[in-house]
């Protein structure tokens, strides 16, 4: 039977893929569901309808990567898989819901003349209720999941409390930054100003935000106190928290002389810094604090095949991605001259 | 408050509201997807217009529905670990990655080559836009490889073990992948949604021949569409009778189930209607022919047929639903192999194109497709009942362990979002065909966004200078 395990460590490469795959869904999708977050907030019709088309021909495929991670955990750490979903029900559940008002409001949208308002805000309402379900769905795994042999032990609630609630309202501001930031680099005039206002606002509650959960993580578990704090770690991880300092004045400096790339991608930056802050964190666990990545790894075989594919795939995939990106480069214009 | 909800059934019912709402987007679109290939090929061929414009209408629709699919699609991903935790725990090792193949190599593709389809006129030349037509329809065709090659190893399990925990490991991938129902469900299926699609097509294109709108695209239409309906409609009875032989080999249970027989005996009749009653195991005022179930099944009128009384009452499934979905189904494809023969005469006498009854029938036909693959899968799917995975998982061992509270929230909350939204898509698709297609120049692809900026400018954002 085809097994890789002798010549990889399976368990290891795959914890990496699945880490790599929810990171390019968290930046991809997280730029189009922040302008819709943004979106009510536009100063109007013409600047909906471009901030509309800057993200219509991708966003099918960013959530793919939401797809992918799904997935990836069933496929890679089935256990893993087995116990999330259930601990993390109704957050699921709802951002679920979430994605569906606002994926169809893109193509109703522009088929809609009278209802078109109904759609405004089904993606606006749609993508906010993602978003927070999605923050808040990290701020319950960083507090631990109660597990009892191979099930999720704990109550339907047991995700929501203030922490929760305020890392879920902590990620609409991320995904606003990005949101606003992406509409800075794909539109000018009129839009372009408003999203720079907004990326400046929206930029020091995500400042407040990621402090908040830099100082409270540690404090509240022990172990990943003692992870950041004890030398010599300190000394190799001070460089996360000074290289995301800095990219908060490279992104506030950007925004006001005029850049239009740079803010997008030095967002980016805080993103993946503010992930790698968690993940270190976290390590090894996958289900926190109770399952490790190795623990929910599944067979070596099954690891294997799927392995072989997305080795074979992953390059192409990421390689149209990029190829769609570029055919649809350049600034999206107002004209909703759809159906 | 309410402690007696049982999260097991409403988990079920959730699952087949979600998946059966799914399945519709799929059956139509695979269809969709490879027709509109076929006319952006005979517009590149022939350079007449009217391809164009047929193509420009139906990707609209085909947008608004493949939405609605992605949407509803994503959903499924997440049911298995949310709803059948214990199912995602055993199995995941066999089903994870054939999921994963299935987003790996479909779901991105059509995804991504989704957006140049759509909004790439334009913006990449002719050929480029044909081959992200074939490459979305190639997308769809290799996303149905991968889910119903899952879907038929829940059915017919092979080239696995059962190790500790109850855990079930793979020890062939060729055999799980390629198990034996599979084959016959893969060629059951696409051709089932491609007469979906076709269906769809012919009652809108009869509408406009009835009303004597858009005659050229309507023509285009109702002609491509009849010949789906000559041809295809009969290759799926034969395709179907081999996929029943199969299942008679390998859950020989839901094939009783599919007759209402109970009693194992040769020369076994077929029953055309009757109602099945589980707990009498009979079937009441049936309507028998004799020894055609024998024929049928065996080939031989006086063959041995299994009767459900083989298996104890724990092991049989719902039989009333099997027997009725069946008939449901059977008696559809029969509606669309009698509308190819009809479409077949009047086409030699030269009438297919202004017999106003046809049209109308053909319209009245527009849900066909629809109503037979949703009777198909609860053929399927209830018929694999008590099991999840045939003869080695129980469904009842499958379900997440939880309160029936949680679930009664999401599955009322599925209904309501389902019906407002897709009740919208249906609302927004009726519409685009009330007003057909645009002899107009396209606006549509253009999407509204402006053509790519020069490589100077773009050297110029880069470098950081104030544009």
């Amino acid at each position: 039977m085809f097994d890789l395990s002798g010549l990889v460590n399976l368990p290891l490469i795959w914890y990496g893929l699945i880490i790599t795959a929810v990171i390019l869904y968290v930046i991809l999708d997280g730029f189009d569901l922040g302008v819709g977050v943004l979106f009510p907030f536009a100063p109007s019709d013409r600047c909906r309808d471009r901030m509309m088309n800057s993200i219509a021909p991708f966003w099918d495929g960013n959530e793919t990567w939401l797809v992918l991670g799904g997935g990836g955990l069933f496929a890679a750490f089935p256990l893993a898989y087995a116990i999330l979903m259930p601990a993390l029900y109704i957050p699921v559940t709802v951002m679920l819901l979430g994605l569906i008002f606002r994926g169809v409001a893109f193509e109703f949208r522009f088929k809609a003349n009278t209802s078109k308002r109904i759609w405004d805000y089904a993606f606006h309402f749609g993508s906010l209720l993602a978003s927070f379900m999605q923050g808040a769905i990290i701020g319950a795994a960083v507090q631990g999941v109660d597990v009892a042999g191979r099930r999720f032990a704990g109550g339907t609630f047991d995700w929501l409390n203030a922490y929760s609630i305020m890392t879920g309202v902590a990620l609409i501001f991320g995904y606003a930054l990005l949101g606003s930031t992406w509409v800075v680099m794909k539109t000018d005039g009129e839009t372009q100003r408003w999203a720079r206002k907004s990326a400046s606002y929206v930029l020091g509650f995500v400042g407040i935000f990621l402090a908040v959960v830099s100082i409270s993580m540690p404090m509240m578990n022990m172990d990943i106190r003692h992870l950041w704090f004890s030398t010599p770690n300190i000394y190799y991880l001070l460089p996360i928290p000074v290289a995301t300092l800095a990219l908060f004045i490279l992104i506030w400096h950007g925004l006001h002389t005029g850049r239009e790339f740079r803010p997008f991608f030095l967002s980016i930056g805080v993103f993946l810094s503010g992930y790698a802050g968690i993940g270190i964190s976290l390590w090894p666990w996958i289900v926190p604090f109770a399952v490790t990545y190795r623990q929910a790894a599944a067979a070596p075989e099954s690891q294997s095949l799927l392995l072989v594919g997305t080795v074979v795939m992953l390059p192409v995939v990421l390689g149209y991605t990029a190829y769609c990106y570029y055919i649809f480069r350049g600034k999206a214009s107002h004209e909703s001259a759809y159906g | 408050m309410l402690e007696n909800v049982d999260p097991f059934l409403l988990s079920r019912i959730q699952f087949a509201f979600t998946v059966s709402f799914h399945i519709l987007f799929p059956a139509f679109t695979i269809g969709l997807a490879s027709w509109l290939a076929v006319l952006e090929w005979r517009w590149l061929k022939t350079g007449d217009a009217v391809y164009a414009e047929v193509y420009r209408m139906w990707v609209k629709i085909f947008a608004v529905t493949f939405g609605m699919g992605v949407v509803s699609g994503v959903v499924m991903s997440f049911q298995f670990g949310t709803n059948w935790s214990q199912f995602s725990d055993r199995a995941g090792n066999l089903l994870g990655p054939l999921l994963g193949y299935e987003v790996l190599t479909a779901f991105f593709l059509e995804a991504s080559f989704l957006g140049v389809m759509l909004f790439g006129w334009g913006r990449v030349s002719p050929k480029m836009h044909f081959a992200s037509t074939i490459i979305v329809a190639l997308g769809t065709l290799l996303s149905a490889f991968w889910i119903l090659s899952a879907n038929s190893w829940m059915q017919t399990p092979q080239g696995f073990r059962v190790g500790e925990n109850g855990l079930m490991v793979p020890t062939d991938w060729l055999e799980v992948i390629f198990n034996p129902s599979f084959p016959y469900r893969f060629a059951h299926m696409l051709v089932a949604a491609y007469l979906t699609c076709a269906f769809v097509v012919a009652g809108v294109g009869g509408y406009y021949l009835w009303r004597s709108r858009h005659v050229r695209h309507a023509r285009v239409m109702f002609g491509m569409a009849m010949i789906m309906a000559v041809f295809v409609a009969p290759m799926q009875l034969v395709i179907g009778d081999f996929h029943g032989l199969n299942t008679l080999e390998h859950q020989p249970a839901k094939v009783a189930a599919m007759e209402g027989l109970w009693e194992t005996q040769r020369g076994a009749p077929l029953n055309l209607f009757g109602w099945p009653d589980q707990d009498a195991e009979t079937t009441r005022y049936a309507v028998e022919v004799p020894n055609l179930s024998s024929l049928i099944l065996t080939h031989d009128p006086n063959g041995e047929v299994k009767g459900l009384k083989e298996w104890p009452r724990e092991d049989r499934p719902p039989v009333a639903w099997v027997f009725w979905s069946f008939r449901a189904m059977v008696g559809v494809g029969m509606l669309m192999i009698a509308t190819g023969i009809i479409a077949l005469v009047l086409f030699i006498r030269k009438r297919l194109f202004d017999t106003r009854w046809f049209h109308l029938w053909c319209m009245a036909m527009t849900p066909a497709g629809f109503v037979a693959v949703l009777a198909g899968w609860f053929v399927t799917e209830i018929g694999r009942q008590p099991y999840i995975v045939y003869g080695v998982m129980r469904s009842v061992e499958a379900v997440t362990p939880m309160a029936g509270e949680p679930v009664l929230m999401s599955l009322t909350a599925f209904v309501f979002t389902y019906a407002f939204v897709f009740g919208a898509g249906t609302y927004y698709i009726l519409r685009l065909i009330a007003r057909g297609p645009s002899t107009e120049e396209p606006t549509y692809g253009s999407h509204g966004v402006d053509q790519p900026p020069l490589v100077t400018q773009l050297v110029k954002e880069s470098g950081g200078k104030d544009v």
